[in-house]
């Protein structure tokens, strides 16, 4: 269906894609796997006429294309949902479906929006999605999962060939995980070529008809999942053996059972602490040298914990204790100073400054704790930046490239070397493996382990149990805004399941 | 690294494209081309050019009684207020703000300073003899305590209650304006204290004393933020103010003590205004003056969505706006084309600044040929 043979692309004098092909057949999804900075977003920028190729050639149907804007591609019948909603929230669920092309009704000169064809039409879009919502409603009052799947319905609403999902999943919870898979199969039967980016290797092996994998820019293969096992798959992404960490593996190099246990001192302790509509009141102790892990689902007010731990939204009861001290915090610079650290779920909106450089960006934090003066010299923020590029494995061609430049795992990555810099004794990550791939992720995963080791207290949040399961000491469950249990070290996934599950 | 990159270069806003051992020549011009305040210095240079060619005594600079006179002294002399609203405009454009309540500020601080000093007169050996209330640094200290005070109030409205900036100084903008007439009485106080007019005709070791401070604004203003980390944190909060928050920088302060400083420029350019006009003038005072300033800070290469901002760039700019104006007047255009001039000349300045338009200057002038990588 969509051909693209020896793709180059560079950027100034960095090699960006080298000779890669892709082919998509009709009623297939087609997995691209790679690791962050592997070049799969760059192919896609070209598939959807983005970015134009150096080199090589695109062909739809056997005739060739030169897609020279997103526009132009989509004429074509090529469409696609990226990995960030990139979609209006203050505009409506149909009303962001038909941007730009609303159906018109009246005379010739008066062609006003026909607003109840469009709501008509978008329910009926909807309803291919299974999804049941208004389409009168205001898009940024939808969960994030939903607004995922607005995308796609607006993906589809033009007569789509080809659909492209640059991970579509990744803000996504399991079941609709699965009614999205659902969607697609049924896609997939009327004849569509889809092309599915992701990093969850169960999902590829779960929808996938073939997989395509680069690494660095090049083309290494194209297999039937059949042929080639998971741990095939990570060997050819990553170019080498990485033992996938099964909990066995990582139970070894993860620490011992806290030895400090109960009797020692408290970090940091939460005593009724909560927010009106936000979070009920819950108690927490973080110890030092601890990895308190947060298991829930999305909306079950994880990420709203972090925040008013972090003095960015306002706690309204119970108190709030770092190193014995009662403290309210009312701006996250209060929380800094007081060694607190926090890489937040949103990287892109909370975290970044994207024009700034990778070097900027790393000494931040360490500069905004120190105020004004004195100001960092810019031969030690090179300095700190480099230690941290190489501690981490950044890949960056210098520290004064601009951090938005990075792929998204090692902009991850920046962020904690961000924190890092500020030698934090109460490290708080939310989702820090969302959207980074296989390697990146065990790497840290075992920076947060060495971290801990070290004596820092991590508080480590995440929807993927499995690395919850992997790396905590004790595991806080949260649902509905409330915390629901703590489970010991060694628990089992489905523990932390039956805690979210059961009846509140 | 090379000794380019000490801390102006940091802060500066120039791309900084990785290390670079001793660049080939072509790169070297490449790089000189790249450069951001390149294109403002061109445009200044083409300016003066052309007044040169119908102001031939341009050049012309002369020593007389210890002064040094000459046109060039005279336009960097004129440029001096609208350089220092300019500049403090420059650091609240960079945190995505705008203040055009600037020329409001002006004629506030011009008539505060007027009325402290009152207008006293005394006969002292059968000769008029003009009095002030108040020492003139009082005075001065007066005006700039109460310009710094409407920029700091422009800042809470921006940081505090969270108004769109240019919603919040239009407010002041009008408020400051009113109020300015007020005190003035709607009239033209005329200034008559003698020592005052040294701020905006004096001159100090030849130089005009208005330049001199505008220069000082600048060199503080530069030191300020190459020893501080100020600007690093002006530019996380006018690239991405979530983000420099959770980071920890205190956002809020911060964008109040920009309004404020950039309230205070306006007040020390309403002084100099005042003492070289010799009065006080509610209605006409830096009327206007908040649109050149934006200009001037545009032209030299200031993003007006925030982030990068350079302050050579700004003086830059409000020299060719008064280069432009001494220009329009020197070649004597009639004063009702005057503004209509002024608007053709900006616009081809700011088209020649612009990086897309040269390229499809360059893509007409020399076609390339199909497929041919770009």
């Amino acid at each position: 269906m969509l051909n693209a043979t020896g793709i180059d692309k560079r950027y100034g004098a960095v090699t960006v894609l080298e000779g890669v092909n892709l082919h998509l057949r009709a009623g297939e999804v087609h997995a691209l796997m790679g690791q962050n900075g592997a070049g799969k977003s760059t192919l896609i920028k070209i598939l959807t006429g983005v970015v134009v190729p150096d080199a090589g050639t695109l062909a739809l149907d056997g005739a060739p294309i030169v897609p020279s804007s997103p526009l132009a591609s989509q004429k074509l019948g090529i469409s696609t949902v990226y990995q960030e909603v990139n979609l209006c929230p203050n505009l409506t669920v149909a009303e962001n479906i038909f941007a730009g092309r609303f159906p018109r009704r009246g005379w010739a000169g008066l062609k006003a929006i026909d607003g109840p064809r469009m709501v008509r039409e978008t329910r009926a879009l909807l309803a291919r999605l299974h999804l049941d919502i208004d389409p009168t409603q205001t898009l940024g009052t939808l969960p994030v999962a939903v607004q995922q799947l607005v995308a796609i319905a607006r993906a589809l609403s033009v007569q789509a060939k080809v659909l492209i999902l640059d991970e579509p999943t990744s803000s996504l919870d399991d079941s609709e995980v699965e009614s999205l898979f659902t969607v697609l199969r049924g896609l997939r039967a009327e004849g569509l070529a889809i092309l599915f980016v992701t990093h969850f290797l169960d999902q590829v092996y779960a929808i996938s008809d073939r997989i395509t994998v680069l690494r660095n820019g090049r083309f290494v293969g194209e297999w039937q999942p059949a042929d080639l096992p998971a741990q095939a798959l990570v060997a050819a992404m990553v170019g080498r053996d990485v033992a996938l960490a099964s909990a066995a593996t990582a139970d070894a190099d993860a620490p011992q059972p806290n030895a400090l246990g109960e009797g020692s001192t408290t970090r940091l302790s939460l005593r009724g602490f909560g927010a009106e509509r936000r979070l009920h009141p819950l108690d927490l102790d973080l110890h030092p040298g601890e990895v308190v892990g947060v298991a829930g689902l999305l909306g079950s007010g994880r990420t709203e914990l972090a925040r008013l731990m972090f003095g960015l939204d306002a706690a309204d009861s119970g108190t709030l204790q770092v190193q014995g001290k009662t403290v309210r915090f009312t701006h996250p610079a209060q929380a800094v100073r007081l060694g607190l650290g926090f890489c937040p779920e949103e990287r892109k909106a909370d975290g970044i400054v994207g024009e700034l450089s990778v070097r900027e960006n790393i000494v931040l934090a360490l500069q905004a704790r120190a105020g004004l003066w004195p100001c960092i010299r810019p031969a030690r923020q090179r300095e700190l930046a480099q230690h941290y590029i190489e501690l981490l494995g950044i890949r960056a061609a210098d520290s004064d490239m601009p951090i938005a430049l990075l792929s998204g795992g090692n902009q991850q990555k920046a962020l904690l070397a961000r924190w890092l810099a500020t030698a934090p004794s109460v490290l708080i990550l939310d989702e820090p493996t969302r959207g980074v791939d296989v390697a990146a992720k065990q790497e840290l995963m075992n920076e947060v382990m060495r971290l801990a080791r070290e004596g820092m207290s991590v508080l480590f949040i995440s929807s993927e149990f499995d690395e919850v399961l992997r790396i905590s000491d004790r595991i806080v469950v949260m649902r509905d805004r409330r915390k629901v249990g703590e489970l010991a070290r060694g628990c089992s996934e489905s523990e932390v399941m039956s805690l979210i599950c059961e009846p509140a | 690294m090379n000794a380019k990159d000490t801390p102006i270069a940091a802060l500066s806003t120039a791309p900084q494209r990785g290390p670079s051992a001793a660049p080939p020549p072509d790169a070297l011009w490449r790089r000189t081309v790249r450069h951001p305040l390149v294109w403002p210095l061109v445009t200044l240079a083409l300016i003066l050019a052309v007044n040169a060619s119908l102001n031939p005594g341009l050049w012309h600079l002369q020593w007389r009684d210890g002064h040094l006179y000459g046109s060039l002294i005279d336009i960097v002399n004129r440029a001096a207020p609208l350089a220092i609203v300019a500049l403090g405009l420059t650091l609240v454009i960079a945190t995505r703000g705008i203040d055009i309540s600037v020329g409001a500020v002006v004629a506030i601080a011009g008539a505060v300073a007027a009325l402290m000093m009152g207008d006293e007169m005394k006969i002292v050996d059968g000769q008029a003899v003009h009095l002030s209330h108040v020492p003139v640094a009082v005075a001065v200290l007066g005006a700039l305590a109460a310009a710094g005070l409407c920029g700091a109030w422009n800042g809470l409205l921006v940081a505090r209650a969270g108004l769109q900036p240019i919603i919040a100084t239009l407010i002041m903008m009008l408020a400051g304006r009113g109020a300015a007439q007020l005190l003035t009485g709607g009239q033209i106080l005329s200034i008559q204290y003698v020592p005052y007019f040294a701020i905006g005709n004096g001159f100090l070791i030849g130089l005009p004393v208005a330049a001199l401070i505008a220069l000082a604004v600048w060199g503080g203003m530069t030191l300020m933020l190459e020893r501080s980390a100020l600007g690093l944190f002006i530019r996380a909060i006018g690239i991405n103010p979530r983000a420099a928050r959770v980071a920890g920088v205190r956002s809020r302060t911060i964008t109040i003590c920009v309004y404020a400083f950039c309230g205070l420029c306006a007040g020390i350019a309403g002084v100099i205004v005042s003492s070289n006009v010799k009065s006080a003038d509610g209605n006409n005072a830096g009327l206007l003056m908040e649109l050149d300033a934006i200009l001037a800070v545009t032209i030299g290469g200031t993003l007006l969505s925030g982030g990068r901002f350079t302050l050579a760039g700004t003086v830059i700019g409000a020299l060719i706006i008064q280069t432009l104006t001494s220009t329009i007047y020197a070649i004597g255009v009639p004063p009702e084309i005057n503004l209509v001039v002024k608007a053709v000349v900006v616009f081809a300045v700011m088209l020649l600044q612009s990086s897309e338009f040269r390229r499809q200057l360059r893509a007409l002038a020399f076609r390339p040929a199909p497929g041919a990588p770009r």
